[in-house]
């Protein structure tokens, strides 16, 4: 699905030059829930921007279900993030005067959908979710659980190959945590890979992979399910 | 996409309506200004018959003091007006399509179907040429035939206005009105016509009134009246005991224009004046170096400074406001767009482009283009009727108006204002929102991803 290789992101200032990617390799295959784990600035997020293609990288190469996307251009990133990735982030990041149907349609509108089709789509994520008969609520009148369920609705509405979540249950009371992974669970289930960033050992024990990063490079590799040791392309070959 | 793009504009405005109300007003003041100003700039530079440009000419022959020139801050140029007897000479030529002797007068009319007192009216003393040359309109009638002009023939045309105040806009050809005591018949009443500025006679004012009513020039002898309704100029002294006398004078004090269809005719008439200076001058007059011209309409008004550099100056400083209206336009727009950064970051990574993001601003800038330039035109009229306030006109003001160069005559909304100030609305706003838009198209995504 993902193959990172030797991917490396550096920012920089006038005086400073920060490497919040080294070398980082790693490889995700169709289906996998990996759980991505680190302290704060160990460059967890830098990784899913690259991932998510919201940045770009200096070194290295990406590929994405098999296209390299190294040095693509803005429109085609953009294209194949509205494609092929759901985000999914810790505080929601649903556009505050859209009711939650207007929310859950903007990817769709992005990628020029017919109505009815989107009508289709947008219905079935929000049933999936469990909010289809909140369509014409503004997301402030929705609690909290509620809104992180309209944003992986988004997620999935354009039924992408891979969801990518930041800390999405950062913001949520443990219950509703259990749900949003619960759900998170259930759409990896129908098939969706998922790559999830997460402070929390508990969350990220539900994934059948955890990758540990600090500074900038994968630490530790660790499988959950089959508990099997190895390179992370051992796991993903396992997991296909 | 770009009725989607109209709605997220619409919610942005609902979102922020005092933001927007600022913005609105800023740009539509600047153009109200600039549309005000460039009303009254265009209507005074502009070329009332620019159609007929390569073919009306203003005809001009230097019979001034040979010390001195007329115009001594235009040495170049010949005095605006000939003699009379140099005019009817030339009037004799069969060379122009059509040709034009008249002078302005100051006259009392009486009559009509309403109970009028007798009032002041300005009468163009002129040949028939003058209304098909001009292309001036008809309501009801035509002009007076072309053997009308060899005598005193009572014949006269009224304007518009006029013939709405005695008639009450009635037909009223064949009916029969007193000019100055002399009883004329109706034969033509005009339509509104209102050549702005004035450049078939520039004397009282490029900007004041047409003229009220209209009667052949073969009048001008059997009258034998000096002439009081434009600017007579003599530049030596001369024994002038009688009218007669005065018609042979070297006084100028008649406007002449010609219609020359083709080069070869423009040509024929240069040859007439050149060969006419020629044969005067042997005979002791036109002192001064050759200098006759045939001058077109657009060249007639720079010569004779229609466009003043008052105004030059007025409509610089309303673009220098309108600049001002638009910086803080765009300070607003960019304040208000990368407050909404977030916002673009989460469309961002849902998938849509930086030119997505910028086409989306843009349009919210074009749609307050719109508003702005709608509201500016509002506003632009409601100055223009400001203005054309102060100059207020009734019959009893009508020569102070005119005296004071005839400033209402400006303050009318044309076609070509109105498109030319929606243009200059849209153009602005557009202006002023590039930047905002282009700058919320640039923002990373995942620097506000985190924060919202």
């Amino acid at each position: 699905m993902l193959k990172m290789q030797n991917v490396g992101k550096v920012y920089r200032t006038d005086l400073i030059e920060t490497h919040a990617l080294r070398d980082f390799s790693l490889e995700v295959a169709a289906g996998e829930f990996v759980a991505v784990t680190g302290p704060s600035g160990s460059g967890k997020t830098t990784f899913l921007n690259v991932t998510g293609l919201l940045e770009t990288f200096e070194t290295g190469q990406y590929l994405l279900d098999g296209s390299d996307v190294s040095r693509l251009s803005d429109d085609a990133r953009s294209r194949l993030r509205n494609e092929k990735i759901g985000f999914i982030f810790q505080s929601f990041n649903l556009i505050p005067d859209l009711n939650i149907y207007d929310n859950v349609d903007v990817p769709l509108r992005y990628r020029r959908l017919k109505a009815t089709d989107r009508h289709e789509r947008i219905s079935s994520a929000l049933e999936l979710v469990g909010l289809a008969s909140r369509v014409k609520h503004m997301p402030s009148q929705l609690s909290g659980g509620q809104q992180q369920r309209v944003a992986i609705a988004r997620a999935i509405a354009g039924d992408p190959a891979f969801l990518l979540a930041d800390e999405p249950t950062g913001n949520l009371d443990s219950l509703m945590a259990r749900q949003v992974m619960d759900l998170l669970e259930q759409i990896n289930e129908m098939g969706t890979t998922i790559v999830l960033v997460t402070h929390d050992p508990e969350l990220a024990r539900r994934a059948h992979r955890n990758v540990h990063v600090v500074d900038g490079q994968i630490s530790d590799l660790k499988m959950y399910e089959s508990r099997a040791v190895g390179g992370a392309q051992t796991l993903g070959a396992a997991r296909a | 996409m770009y009725s989607y793009y109209l709605r997220l504009a619409l919610k942005s405005f609902r979102r922020t309506p005092g933001l927007t109300a600022l913005m609105v007003g800023a740009i539509a003041l600047g153009i109200a200004v600039c549309i005000m100003t460039m009303t009254v700039y265009h209507a005074m530079s502009g070329n009332p018959i620019w159609w007929k440009n390569d073919r009306l000419y203003a005809v001009t022959m230097d019979n001034w003091n040979p010390n001195q020139p007329e115009d001594p801050q235009h040495p170049d140029l010949p005095p605006p007006q000939l003699t009379f007897k140099d005019a009817t000479y030339l009037l004799g030529s069969n060379i122009p399509e059509r040709k034009v002797v008249m002078y302005a007068r100051q006259s009392v009319l009486t009559g009509g179907v309403a109970e009028r007192k007798p009032v002041p009216v300005t009468t163009r003393v002129t040949t028939g040429d003058f209304f098909a040359m001009f292309d001036v309109p008809f309501k009801y009638g035509s002009a007076w035939s072309a053997s009308a002009d060899q005598g005193a023939t009572p014949v006269i045309v009224l304007n518009k206005e006029q013939n709405d105040k005695l008639f009450g806009g009635a037909n009223s050809v064949g009916r029969t009105i007193r000019w100055d005591d002399r009883e004329f018949r109706i034969v033509g009443v005009l339509d509104t016509w209102s050549p702005t500025p004035r450049f078939y006679d520039l004397n009282n004012g490029a900007f004041s009134e047409p003229d009220d009513v209209y009667i052949p020039l073969g009048w001008t002898r059997t009258l034998g009246q000096y002439p009081n309704g434009g600017n007579t100029n003599c530049w030596r002294p001369e024994t002038v005991n009688t009218f007669a006398d005065f018609l042979e004078s070297d006084c100028v004090w008649v406007q002449m224009w010609v219609e020359l269809p083709d080069k070869a005719s423009r040509e024929r008439m240069q040859a007439l004046l050149e060969g006419y200076w020629a044969e005067q001058h042997k005979a002791g007059r036109f002192p001064r170096p050759r200098n006759n011209r045939l001058t077109d309409v657009g060249q007639w008004l720079k010569d004779r400074g229609v466009v003043q550099n008052d105004n030059r100056m007025l409509v610089g400083i309303a673009f220098a406001f309108l600049a001002v209206c638009l910086l803080n336009t765009v300070g607003i727009l960019l304040a208000k767009f990368l407050n909404g950064a977030a916002i673009a970051g989460v469309r961002r990574a849902l998938g849509a482009s930086r030119r997505q993001i910028f086409i989306q601003h843009l349009i919210e800038v074009g749609v307050l283009a719109t508003v702005s330039a709608v509201l500016g035109l509002a506003l632009g009229a409601l100055g223009l009727l400001g203005v054309h306030s102060l100059y207020v006109t009734n019959d009893v003001v009508d020569a102070v108006t005119n005296a004071q160069g005839g400033y209402q005559q400006l303050t009318h909304f044309d076609t070509v204002s109105v498109l030319w100030a929606l243009m200059l609305a849209m153009v602005s706003a557009l202006a002023a929102g590039l930047y905002p838009a282009w700058r919320i198209g640039r923002v990373s995504p995942a620097v506000y991803l985190k924060s919202q």
